[in-house]
């Protein structure tokens, strides 16, 4: 089935799910206010989201400058730094790693690279018993389900739900449909798997090339845990995580949970800056950071698109997007799903097997507004629609023009001869308009949702010349 | 996989500093607040987290930990090694089971996690205008004892509370010397992943307890 009809069936069940519709609205409703509330002077955020632009751009444009600062930096201070081009090489390095390591168990915290190379699976396939540790996460894979959102990944469940799937994989604990008591008896089973894993690992919020720094940002304290008890820490992260100076940092945590989740703050911010040292007692005694591609370079070269680069995942686009808001997360059947999602998704993947994603998009504006880094998302799904037809852009954007459609071509071809054909224009628009009342009132698709457009009595030239317009 | 990263580089460099950005931004323009609003502003914000701050004396500190921690029943408690003890000026009272964090977690890993109800720990400052107290856990004072136990009580001195991360960042000159790990905390554990319903108390402690000591 080709990719337009796979996404039409997802987008069909999405919108046939009256409970999913309500739970998204009133989530994102929630985080939309709390989100403003944070932002109560509208100057001082237009400054903050400058800045944030700016360290970000100049992330960007810089990066293979900035790599091997961090890299080098990274050495210096102990942590091993891995190159993957693809998800395949990113996996088989971290299982490489815990197999020198003689890692079975390993505790994860949330990481949207991770979900992207899917690293449980491959990690399981191996033989490694992997546990998500972030409490939405943790359910997700207590269900065998998929994230529905990049910052709430759980979203899409109630606690009704939620209270059954305890249940059913934790028998011996009592039943409850209480949120507070759930997060204790979360707390219960997974702290006994804190102490006893052998690995931890983690995403990368960002990584500071001067002082070869990884910055992590959560409320839960199960990233601290997995990157702290466990002998071997490895983060992966994608490679446009990084920035070039410490200094770089405050503005953009600043930023980043306000976008998110309307927070002040996060519980913690934690930065890490090597392994274990001799005369210290905890923390992890070997310390890799996994770097991955995946496309991200090949994006960074065209200037026009590589904006989507400057993310720093916080969300905000996802959760002022009135076409996600309807549809939820699942439906667009990729990690990252709504504005950011398109774009990503149609660059990393490609046009021909997610470019089907960029129709859904009213080109509203919300998102663009609300990013914390000034994305213009409508402007690069614009971008990515033209050349999922037209197929005039860089190299940078794959599968281009594979969207094109014969039929659609045929027609827009016979309208640019029509109208650069004055003779043949004029008898067109004559033919039209008399034979306006035979038009079809059903022409497909178009028509389920919409009024046909019909012909009208007169040309527009014919209105214009009896109001008294001259031919200029 | 040298390899990877040759053609990973290969494929940015060629192609990157063409759009490189105008210098970047970074002073913000507001007025410095007093000492006075930056211990409200510390405390309120902490507060509406549901961390618990107690401004003191710095030598009600030991009145105030050995009263409170036998009020709340917390007796098995988890301190860096003896000079941290020595520094807060701390006598813990008979009926405490004080452990010192002087060996490595793998010796005593399962009791950290099964048998210390508070962790006491220094601060090396704190952020007014986020509400986050700054820790460099070292070796005297290792990263899991804000972390592991239910409560933590966390001493800030008052005269160590800067407006904004970017200030202690300059002002303590962090880019010349990062430690291991330095955490910003600002409250206890929370999670909203079930129903955006906010629990605390998830993986981290449950409780924080901030005692700003004059």
């Amino acid at each position: 089935m080709s990719q337009v009809n796979l996404f039409t069936r997802r987008i069909n069940k999405a919108l046939s799910n009256n409970q999913l519709q309500t739970s998204f609205r009133s989530a994102m409703s929630y985080l939309m206010e709390k989100r403003l509330s944070r932002f109560p002077d509208y100057e001082k955020l237009q400054l903050s989201r400058n800045k944030s632009n700016s360290i970000r751009a100049n992330s960007v444009s810089n990066l293979g400058d900035l790599l091997l600062t961090l890299e080098s930096n990274l050495t210096k201070n102990g942590i091993k730094v891995h190159w993957a081009e693809n998800a395949t090489q990113a996996n088989e390095i971290i299982h490489s790693i815990l197999n020198n390591a003689n890692a079975k168990t390993v505790v994860k915290g949330k990481s949207m690279v991770s979900e992207e190379i899917e690293l449980n699976e491959y990690l399981v396939d191996n033989g490694i018993d992997i546990l998500e540790t972030d409490l939405g996460e943790f359910l997700i894979q207590l269900d065998d389900d998929r994230p529905s959102h990049i910052v709430m990944p759980a979203i899409h469940k109630n606690k009704f739900e939620i209270a059954r799937t305890f249940s059913d994989n934790f028998p011996d604990l009592k039943y409850t449909e209480d949120v507070d008591e759930m997060t204790q008896q979360a707390r219960i089973v997974l702290r006994d798997k804190f102490s006893h894993a052998d690995a931890g690992i983690s995403g990368v919020n960002f990584a500071v090339a001067e002082t070869g720094t990884l910055c992590l940002v959560e409320n839960e304290g199960n990233g601290r845990m997995c990157t702290t008890v466990p002998n071997l820490h490895i983060a992966v992260t994608g490679i446009e995580k990084v920035v070039e100076k410490l200094e770089n940092i405050p503005p953009l945590f600043d930023i980043l949970p306000k976008s998110a989740t309307g927070q002040e703050c996060t519980t913690y911010f934690n930065m890490i800056s090597g392994p274990r040292k001799d005369n210290e007692k905890d923390g992890p005694k070997e310390v890799h950071l996994v770097l991955l591609d995946n496309g991200r370079s090949r994006v960074s070269r065209d200037s026009s698109i590589n904006e989507i680069l400057n993310c720093i995942r916080c969300g905000s686009c996802i959760n002022h997007c009135p076409v996600y808001v309807k549809l939820g997360g699942h439906a667009y059947g990729t990690v990252y799903p709504g504005p950011v999602g398109i774009v990503f998704e149609s660059l990393i993947q490609g046009l021909d097997k997610a470019g089907a994603l960029t129709s859904a998009c009213t080109m509203c504006g919300a998102c663009a507004q609300v990013c914390p880094v000034k994305i213009p998302l409508p402007k690069l799904i614009n971008r990515l629609r033209n050349e999922s037809i037209e197929g005039l852009g860089s190299d940078s954007v794959l599968g281009k023009g594979s969207m094109k459609k014969p039929l659609e071509a045929g027609i827009w071809k016979g309208w640019r001869f029509i109208y650069s054909n004055p003779l043949v224009c004029l008898l067109f628009v004559k033919t039209m308009t008399r034979m306006r009342l035979f038009v079809p009132t059903n022409i497909g698709k178009w028509s389920k949702y919409r009024n046909t457009p019909k012909p009208g009595k007169r040309s527009i030239e014919d209105i214009a010349r009896i109001a008294g317009f001259t031919n200029e | 996989m040298n390899n990877s990263k040759d053609n990973i580089l290969n494929n940015l460099l060629k192609h990157s500093i063409e759009n490189k950005p105008s210098k970047i931004v970074d002073k913000e323009s507001h007025k410095p607040l007093s000492n006075k609003k930056k211990i409200e502003s510390l405390k309120s914000i902490l507060e509406s987290v549901r961390a618990e701050v107690h401004l003191l004396k710095y030598n009600g500190l030991n009145d105030w930990i050995n009263s409170e921690l036998s009020k709340r029943n917390l007796s098995r408690v988890l301190i860096g090694d003896s000079s941290i003890q020595r520094n807060l000026g701390l006598t813990f009272s008979d009926d405490l089971d004080v452990s010192y964090y002087s060996d490595s977690i793998e010796s005593w890993k399962d009791k950290l996690f099964n048998d210390i109800d508070v962790g006491i720990t220094t601060t090396i400052g704190a952020i007014a205008r986020t509400g986050s107290l700054v820790l460099w856990p070292n070796s005297e004072e290792p990263r899991l004892i804000s972390l592991v136990p239910d409560v933590h009580i966390a001493v800030v001195k008052v005269d160590e509370i800067y407006e904004t991360f970017s200030e202690v960042i300059e002002k303590q000159n962090w880019s010349e010397n990062m430690p291991t790990n330095a955490l910003l905390i600002s409250g206890p554990s929370k999670t909203a992943d079930i129903e955006q319903v906010l629990a605390y108390g998830v993986h981290g402690p449950k409780e924080l307890i901030v005692l700003i000591a004059s």
